[in-house]
């Protein structure tokens, strides 16, 4: 007769998919669920974070995640203050460290940190106060990212459990897909890396998943393909030798969809590039999630701000 | 269920449940003959199947349907900086704009009367009703802002130590009003 205790958050800070549970991540997801239906109301604002302080610290250039949070925490009605490199204290020689303690004067509620560095958002979770949410930390993880990834798939195909992703591009500069294949393999889908060799790390295979070499054996039967973006700015290291011969070889087109299942999905993190790693045919068409991804990612970051801002020391 | 509550009294059984939902929907539709401008709207989770009760019994009366929405005051509250972690969102869900239309919020149980505002305060996020009237099995009283129902089921007189149990078939699998005493922390 009475329903099983719900699920409570008790972690202060958002740093990563590996340490989350199966639980926890069908916890933000269910939350995200609710959340969704605030950007649809003629006023879409609820009071929730009324009095809190979030601040975005973002040491890299982003804008669809960090507009993402800073819509989100305003919809949450929190208070948000936007601090980037230029013109930042850490230019001028401050240490990170003196960094995070000078926002902890602050008495913020929440942090929302970007940083080139992995490691650098769980260096100031463990010297703040605040609650941390990781929104990118060099080639480590990007939760918030897996997760709105995990909320568009479940929305499509109801379940995430059984179905075969594949993750295409640039694995080893990725962070998105590491925190992918954490979230993904947990809630037991099944996984395919593939992309050029010049930019698959090795022993890929420890974390779980298949590894192609071949965008064919890479999307035969997938259901979800996750593109990621070739970063074209880090391509003077010749990675491979010429963006044409990339598309030839690892474009995502129509003609090549045809190995992946009828009702397959196409994703993106973002930003993409056309005719690199897809084509515009594919991008602007049915088969396309990708700007679904970013309406999801609002009521994502809205849930995690909603779960974090809920732990109190007390309870920590 | 907390854990130190200890069965006092059963206060309704399912038949004496069903004739005072029965007396409510016809109080409703008496005084507001316009069914076309009605919303029901249950305050989660156990206002939800009694506005879901009423709508039936409407239907049967007068052989309309009346909208049913769900309201879920969660992110209203104005407990969630104290409580220990924040409860579970199960999402708000209104069948149609609330634009003049007459808003009847259904709950189990009027206590305090902190549910009923933040309500209000959802419910104008969603446009502007003609009016809003409060329906409730259970009024217990104990107030502590200045709210009160339109349509009460039955009025319990309570002390602050005694919990109501309301069960509906549909949340909890039985159909009663329980008083629940808390015991003696051990």
């Amino acid at each position: 007769m009475t329903p099983a205790a719900p699920l409570r958050w008790t972690r202060k800070d958002l740093l990563g998919i590996a340490e989350l549970s199966p639980a926890e991540i069908e916890l933000v997801l269910d939350t995200a669920d609710s959340f969704a239906e605030i950007g649809e109301r003629p006023i879409k604002k609820v009071p929730t974070l009324r009095g809190k302080t979030v601040i975005n610290l973002f040491f890299e250039a982003s804008t669809r995640t960090r507009s993402s949070f800073e819509i989100a925490e305003k919809r949450l009605s929190a208070d948000n203050i936007n601090f980037s490199t230029s013109g930042s204290a850490l230019e001028k020689g401050e240490t990170l460290v003196d960094t995070a303690l000078n926002l902890q004067a602050m008495a913020p509620d929440l942090v929302v940190i970007r940083h080139g560095h992995p490691g650098v958002p769980h260096m100031l979770a463990s010297r703040i106060k605040a609650g941390v949410i990781n929104a990118g930390d060099g080639a480590h993880e990007h939760p918030t990212q897996a997760l709105l990834d995990a909320y568009t798939i479940r929305r499509h195909k109801g379940r995430i459990a059984g179905l075969k992703v594949a993750i295409l591009g640039d694995i080893e500069h990725s962070r998105v897909v590491r925190s992918n294949i954490h979230l993904l393999r947990k809630l037991g889908a099944k996984v395919t890396v593939g992309g050029p060799r010049t930019l698959m790390p090795v022993a890929m295979e420890t974390m779980g998943v298949e590894v192609a070499f071949s965008l064919d054996d890479a999307i035969r039967d997938a259901d979800v393909i996750m593109m990621l973006r070739i970063q074209l700015e880090r391509q003077g290291r010749m990675s491979f030798p010429s963006v044409r011969e990339y598309f030839q070889l690892f474009g995502l087109t129509t003609e090549r969809l045809k190995a992946a299942k009828d009702d397959v999905i196409i994703m993106h993190p973002g930003p993409m590039n056309r005719g690199v790693e897809i084509s515009s045919e594919l991008a602007d068409g049915p088969y396309s999630v990708i700007l679904e991804q970013v309406t999801h990612g609002v009521s994502v970051r809205m849930a995690v701000l909603y779960l974090l801002s809920g732990v109190h020391e007390e309870t920590v | 269920m907390a854990k130190n509550l200890k069965p006092k009294t059963t206060i309704l059984d399912a038949k004496q449940m069903a004739r005072i939902i029965r007396r409510m929907a016809g109080e409703i539709v008496e005084s507001q003959p316009d069914l076309s401008g009605l919303l029901l709207a249950g305050i989660r989770t156990r206002g939800v199947p009694l506005a879901e009760k009423i709508a039936a019994e409407i239907e049967a009366m007068e052989g309309q349907k009346v909208p049913v929405g769900i309201l879920d005051i969660t992110l209203y509250r104005d407990d969630l900086s104290t409580i220990a972690a924040h409860p579970q969102v199960k999402g708000t869900h209104l069948p149609r704009s609330i634009d003049d239309c007459v808003v009847v919020l259904c709950d189990d149980v009027l206590y305090t009367g902190r549910t009923v505002r933040a309500a209000l305060d959802e419910l104008i996020d969603f446009g502007r009703p003609k009016a809003v009237k409060l329906a409730v099995l259970i009024d217990r009283g104990h107030r502590e802002l200045p709210i009160q129902a339109d349509f009460v089921g039955k009025e319990v007189p309570t002390s602050q130590n005694e919990v109501i149990e309301v069960s509906f078939q549909a949340t909890d699998g039985a159909e009663q009003v329980r008083i629940l005493e808390r015991g003696t922390r051990a």
